[in-house]
């Protein structure tokens, strides 16, 4: 499992063979004209490679018919419930990186990684990677983004072969020839440490971890450029999470993917992650490199999510001094005005209550959303 | 130490499968003390859950507890008749389960789901339920339980009925509560609201707690004790720290090498190599020995479990040993 397939250059993803010349996206349009962002002025900007520009996701439900017919008779107004998943994010991955999105259930981690891959369309604001717009019309308009869901079980198709499962997408796109799907897909097999045969089988005949690893191997099959991981890791044991994790760090270096790290584990984005986005209610809370937010966190959230993590010490010896942070999450639903924290934060004033901080730069290379940021001495 | 209150001994639980029997716990022996915390160890298939679900009598078949002894109080469960084992369940020992929505009966209401506790084991009046119930929901840290009394599970956040469920088990004051990956499909936030209030509710009630989950970190806020298992064997009991910072067994070892915690960021993780092997298919000898990298010819024969006090294991070649260790493993 040491040697990836080689992809000369990272740009070359679109020439039917996985190599040769390198194409530029925007000078070859003959390739798949559809996928490349040559309108708009896209401009290829290394540290805005993936670059999630305002995103907001919201999704309503309008009420059932007796519902609004009973409301009606009574003279009162039919409401439509709005769910504010994702609410006027910003994200720029720089090409290669690594950025961690951490958050609980229901903060949005997932509905924006889904904005993010093109599977789901915005409410407002746009995704653009290397320049190009990452849907258009509603629809995805690239391959060079893949996404790697959390649920090896559900993502895999049992009917199809594995072999079937990875070569699909390729032909689909044209990126593979269906003479050389067979081969392209052993190829892919076996840079994510699965042997060659696999491709015949089907996917109850593995185990979970290398079920994981064939969504991988699918994903990678698109040659993309970026990938969206989202729990990638979550329902494996740790045994052959940590397996998986290294396959995400070989794989990475090997092919200088882009990657977008969803996760609620704090150690496993830790362990992925150049940086951090901590996502508390539909927003980003603090954002900065990884190792200054988990020593320094500024966000109280922040410091609340790493204080109620259970935590082996660095000898082995269990850390039973955990704090665990009062409340629930709040309804985004109906979010609290304000700070969608302070009724949960320790350190909470008046105007947490009324006014909602914006994502600010509080130190070199660090932002958080809050009016009273925790200081530096405080580790 | 205090009396013992559960004694599993040689405990063996196999499952019918089309390939043969399939010994999913496989000679598993230990203790639990009144008042003691366990933390219960292993990944999926290693037979936790189902030793748990063996102590209470819960193997349906095609499985069966196929040999050995689970003493409460020095009462056998093993073989004992169905209508004796309800009396138990659910006053005596209780058990949480990790999923709270297939727990919790989604018509009723939280008041009618405890007075059914209650009054599967008493003919307590109205008032004194609701007095009861009260109770419990406020020592698990739900706020306004009055309120809550009257809800369904739906309208309740996964913490919160994970909380009810635990209440619950609670009830009716048993002496020994099985928990069975109770936080795994929470938040962290709210895992450690129950992780404390497990702690303060133990020391308060005096129970036994067996904790059940594949999670080192988790079960070490809790357990004093750890028991690990393999493939259906407890390979290495000991008292958490101790496990922790010197395992014996090389599985635990692995185990605790993978923790994307010990390892420097962006650098490889130690893995343990392979996957779990099929309980129908074992290796003979040590289970573990197609992964090990101490592995030996001795593997090829099943290490017996070597005692030496406080700790246990199951392994030829044990790691981390220190002289007085070893002396003591040497006459046990």
């Amino acid at each position: 499992m040491s040697a990836a397939p080689g992809r000369p250059q990272a740009s070359s993803h679109h020439s039917p063979k996985g190599e040769g010349i390198p194409v530029s996206p925007n000078t070859d349009p003959k390739v798949s004209p559809a996928v490349h962002g040559t309108q708009h002025g896209a401009v290829s900007d290394p540290a805005r490679f993936i670059a999630l520009d305002a995103i907001t996701r919201r999704f309503s439900s309008i009420p059932p018919f007796s519902e609004r017919l009973a409301k009606r008779i009574t003279g009162q107004k039919a409401s439509t419930t709005v769910v504010h998943a994702v609410e006027d994010v910003s994200l720029v991955v720089a090409k290669g990186e690594t950025l961690g999105l951490v958050g609980e259930s229901g903060c949005g981690k997932s509905t924006l990684g889904r904005v993010a891959a093109g599977i789901l369309g915005a409410t407002m604001g746009e995704t653009r990677i290397d320049g190009a717009a990452v849907m258009r019309d509603g629809r995805k308009a690239t391959t060079r983004i893949q996404m790697v869901f959390q649920d090896p079980f559900a993502s895999l198709n049992p009917r199809m072969r594995i072999g079937d499962t990875i070569a699909e997408g390729p032909i689909a796109h044209g990126l593979v020839k269906k003479s050389e799907a067979a081969a392209d897909v052993v190829r892919w097999l076996q840079a994510v440490g699965l042997d060659a045969d696999a491709a015949q089988r089907f996917p109850h005949q593995f185990s979970g971890g290398q079920r994981q690893r064939v969504a991988i191997a699918r994903a990678l099959a698109m040659r993309p450029d970026a990938l969206i991981c989202d729990e990638p890791v979550a329902s494996l044991d740790v045994s052959i999470q940590a397996q998986i994790i290294n396959l995400f760090l070989q794989l990475r270096r090997d092919l200088n993917l882009t990657m977008l790290f969803i996760s609620h584990d704090l150690s496993v984005v830790r362990h992925v992650s150049d940086r951090v986005a901590i996502m508390y209610l539909g927003r980003i809370v603090e954002l900065g490199a990884t190792e200054d937010i988990f020593q320094r966190p500024r966000h109280p959230y922040t410091r609340a999510l790493l204080d109620s993590a259970p935590r082996l010490a660095a000898d082995g010896a269990p850390v039973q001094e955990i704090q665990p942070i009062s409340g629930e999450l709040p309804s985004p639903i109906d979010p609290p005005p304000g700070c969608a924290f302070h009724q949960r934060c320790a350190f909470a004033q008046a105007r947490c209550q009324q006014e909602r901080p914006l994502l600010r730069q509080v130190d070199h290379h660090r932002e958080a959303a809050c009016h009273f940021p925790l200081q530096e001495t405080n580790t | 130490m205090s009396e013992v209150l559960l004694q599993v001994r040689d405990l063996a639980t196999e499952f019918a499968t089309r390939s043969g029997p399939a010994r999913a716990v496989d000679g598993v022996s230990f203790d639990v003390h009144a008042g003691e915390i366990i933390g219960l160890v292993g990944e999926s298939g290693s037979g936790k859950s189902v030793t748990g679900y063996s102590i209470l009598g819960l193997i349906d078949p095609p499985g069966r507890v196929a040999a050995g002894s689970v003493k409460l109080d020095g009462q056998e469960l093993v073989g004992m008749p169905h209508s004796q084992l309800r009396a138990l369940r659910g006053r005596r020992i209780a058990m949480v389960f990790q999923d709270p929505m297939s727990t919790l009966n989604a018509v009723l209401k939280v008041s009618t789901q405890m007075k059914l506790a209650m009054r599967a084991h008493g003919n307590p009046s109205k008032q004194e339920m609701r007095q009861r119930s009260l109770q419990a929901l406020a020592k698990v840290g739900i706020p306004d339980p009055e309120r809550r009394l009257d809800a369904y599970p739906h309208e309740l956040s996964g913490g919160m009925r994970q909380r009810v469920a635990i209440a619950i088990a609670f009830l009716n004051n048993p002496g020994l509560v099985i928990c069975d990956e109770p936080t795994t499909a929470l938040d962290v936030s709210i895992q450690a609201q129950i992780l404390i209030e497990m702690r303060t509710l133990v020391r308060e009630a005096g129970v036994s707690l067996v904790w059940i989950s594949h999670d080192l970190a988790t079960v070490s806020v809790l357990a004093s004790r750890l028991l690990v298992m393999y493939a259906g064997r407890l390979i290495e009991e000991g008292p958490t720290a101790e496990v922790l910072r010197r395992p014996h067994h090389p599985y635990t070892q692995g185990l605790i090498d993978s923790l994307p915690s010990r390892a420097a960021p962006g650098k490889d993780l130690l893995q343990i190599p392979g996957s779990t092997p099929s309980l129908t298919a074992l290796p003979s000898g040590c289970a573990f020995k197609d992964r090990c990298a101490h592995a030996t010819t001795a593997c090829d024969t099943a290490p017996a479990q070597t005692i030496a006090p406080p700790r246990t294991w199951r392994c030829h070649h044990p790691l981390n040993m220190d002289a007085a260790t070893a002396v003591l493993a040497a006459t046990s």
